[in-house]
């Protein structure tokens, strides 16, 4: 469970302060599906920052499964980012001079699990997003939908409780993206809590929930059925 | 994360940029290069010079006139300054541990036998030489006991045969400086030690040297003694007696040969010392080189480190990483570079051979170990960069 009170985080630009999130208040259970959307600038990256331990609050609590996180030290937050978190990206972010299955070995290497299971769970999870038979390829030789599933292969190996995806699908054809949202669907339905940050209504609802941000607020909170598209989510916000 | 995990990722890391790696580490193996070859020559020196050293007796001391004072001038105050005579010599035989004197004298002269003449040192001293010297004849004796005037003469080698081309010398006789010598003993090759021939000498009682120079003082005296523990007892003893002889002036200088081994061989490993660190100038380069280098990977691989601390590494890992890569990016040139210096010093030694080389085993491990060092703190910079990276903006950066 995801529970965040007051959150706030400020940043300072050329002298002038920018609320990127200015007083959250929000609880996301445990095994939620959960879209969050917004205009570009409202805070929706940086929610998800916070909330995947990347990036600190400025104020305000944030208690993980009933833990303060907020004060958490960089050693133990990192910590909290290997086995409870996990990550996608727009960009995929795979290590180019890596091979698929190196690339999902990452996060198991920095939490210091032995090479040999290093190598079976990676291979278990390539295996569970069809990608078992590209494993030893590089991203260079990999289609876009393939990276992003060898990217979901690599959030999930370490068995996190939170998926964040930004965009997931942003830089991904229609049919590529089909498939890693059903594999997003298919992962919370094991349980995972997730979290899909995206401007695609289309996206947003095949969640159960959606948050609106504008200007570092949230400003409206609404089943995903219910979504029709961003603007006229905006339009029904309280102001 | 392990340390083997580390050393890994830092290494395909590096194999991941050769030609820039390659770049960085060359730097630094042409430093460990230049220290493995200037300090074989420093040490090939020094233990030529102990070997030379070595050629003599041990337990050697050398009384030579004058002493060499940071006050005064010596003879100027108190009337004359004492000489090294001969009887100061033969005084020194009751000293308790001494077992042989060797009271010097030298100078150039010119050695006759019938039409055949060759100007070389003619040495005054005595018996107890042969063993100090380690002299061996290969005919006749050495000069007798004693330290009387006597018309005899002992050849080097190489005198021997010049003057003597066709026949033995012993029992002939030699002309030099208006004396008549008689030949009793020739001594057996010995090529030269420390720049002096032994084989072009003669060798004549120490009186008669006294005698042929016009000469009243000696040039030296060599003492050996039995111990080289009475080394310091002899050196009182004599210092003593001498005194007393010299109106209680101590106007004479006592080096014993270990003193003189010691302060070659400090005066040559400070030099190799100093060359080396000329040489660890060039690792300064290598060094920043790595430092470099590195710096731009830090700057390229910023959405690398942002990614990495999204799946759980803490800034202390991404620090560890990247010191680990620059101290194995040093070390590859540190060992590159030693290979290259052994190469060096081998061709070197194998294409003149009389080159005192000496690759010192002790230097390598410590160039290598420094070549660690040097990379470790030129990745402190780079390292400390991409620990601070704030990983939000390290993952957004293009």
């Amino acid at each position: 469970m995801i529970e965040l009170t007051g959150l706030s985080r400020r940043y300072v630009l050329g002298g002038e302060t920018i609320r990127a999130l200015d007083a959250i208040d929000e609880t996301i259970r445990s095994g939620e599906h959960l879209a969050v959307m917004g205009p570009s600038g409202s805070g929706k990256s940086t929610l998800l920052n916070v909330i995947g331990c990347l990036d600190r609050p400025t104020s305000g609590s944030y208690r993980l499964d009933g833990r303060e996180v907020a004060g958490l030290a960089d050693h133990d937050l990192a910590r909290l980012r290997r086995r409870e978190i996990g990550y996608v990206f727009q960009a995929f972010h795979l290590i180019p001079r890596m091979t698929a299955l190196e690339n999902v070995e990452l996060g198991m290497l920095f939490d210091g699990v032995a090479r040999n299971e290093r190598r079976e769970r990676a291979v278990a999870a390539l295996e569970r997003v069809g990608m078992g038979a590209r494993a030893h390829h590089r991203p260079g030789e990999l289609s876009g939908g393939e990276r992003q599933r060898a990217a979901i292969a690599r959030a999930v190996v370490m068995r996190p409780r939170i998926l964040l995806a930004d965009e997931p699908t942003g830089n991904l054809d229609q049919a590529s993206g089909r498939a890693v949202l059903e594999l997003l669907d298919a992962l919370h339905e094991q349980g995972l809590t997730v979290i899909v940050v995206t401007h695609d209504p289309g996206v947003a609802r095949r969640a159960q929930r959606v948050l609106v941000l504008r200007d570092g607020r949230i400003v409206r909170r609404m089943p995903a059925v219910e979504l029709r598209s961003l603007d006229e989510a905006l339009a029904g916000a309280v102001p | 994360m392990s340390l083997f995990d580390v050393l890994r990722f830092a290494l395909r890391a590096l194999l991941g940029e050769k030609l820039r790696a390659s770049l960085s580490w060359i730097g630094i193996a042409m430093g460990i290069a230049s220290v493995v070859v200037i300090t074989s020559v420093g040490d090939g020196a020094r233990r030529f010079v102990l070997e030379e050293f070595g050629q003599f007796g041990s337990n050697l001391l050398q009384v030579s006139p004058g002493k060499v004072e940071t006050i005064g001038v010596p003879g100027v105050v108190g009337g004359t300054t004492h000489k090294l005579s001969l009887e100061d010599a033969t005084s020194l035989r009751s000293i308790p541990g001494i077992t042989g004197i060797a009271p010097n004298v030298f100078g150039q002269a010119r050695v006759e036998h019938g039409e055949r003449g060759r100007s070389v040192f003619v040495l005054g001293t005595s018996r107890d030489a042969c063993d100090m010297w380690r002299i061996e004849l290969s005919g006749g004796e050495f000069l007798p006991e004693g330290e009387a005037r006597a018309a005899l003469a002992v050849l080097g080698s190489k005198l021997a045969r010049e003057l003597f081309p066709d026949g033995d010398a012993l029992g002939k006789f030699v002309r030099a400086a208006g004396w008549r010598l008689r030949v009793i003993g020739v001594a057996s090759p010995r090529g030269q030690v420390l720049g002096w021939d032994f084989d072009d000498v003669a060798y004549v009682p120490v009186a008669s040297a006294l005698d042929m120079f016009g000469r009243e003082e000696l040039h030296e005296i060599d003492v050996s003694f039995s111990h080289a523990e009475l080394a310091d007892e002899v050196v009182a003893s004599i210092r003593t007696r001498l005194s007393e002889r010299h109106d209680g002036r101590e106007d004479f200088t006592l080096v014993t040969q270990g003193a003189m081994l010691e302060m070659f061989d400090r005066v040559l490993g400070a030099l190799t010392l100093g060359v080396a660190a000329l040489g660890g100038v060039s690792l300064l380069v290598g060094a920043v080189g790595v430092l470099t280098i590195l710096w731009i990977s830090v700057g390229e691989r910023t959405q690398e480190i942002g990614l990495a601390r999204a799946l759980g590494a803490s800034a202390g890992t991404i620090l560890t990483l990247f010191l680990a890569e620059a101290t194995l990016l040093s070390m590859a040139g540190g060992l590159a570079g030693l290979v290259g210096g052994l190469a060096c010093t081998t061709l070197a030694s194998w294409l003149w051979p009389s080159l005192p080389l000496a690759p010192s085993f002790g230097y390598a491990l410590a160039a290598l170990a420094t070549s660690a060092i040097v990379g470790l703190i030129a990745g402190v910079a780079p390292a400390v960069r991409a620990a601070a990276l704030d990983p939000v903006e390290a993952l957004r950066a293009e």
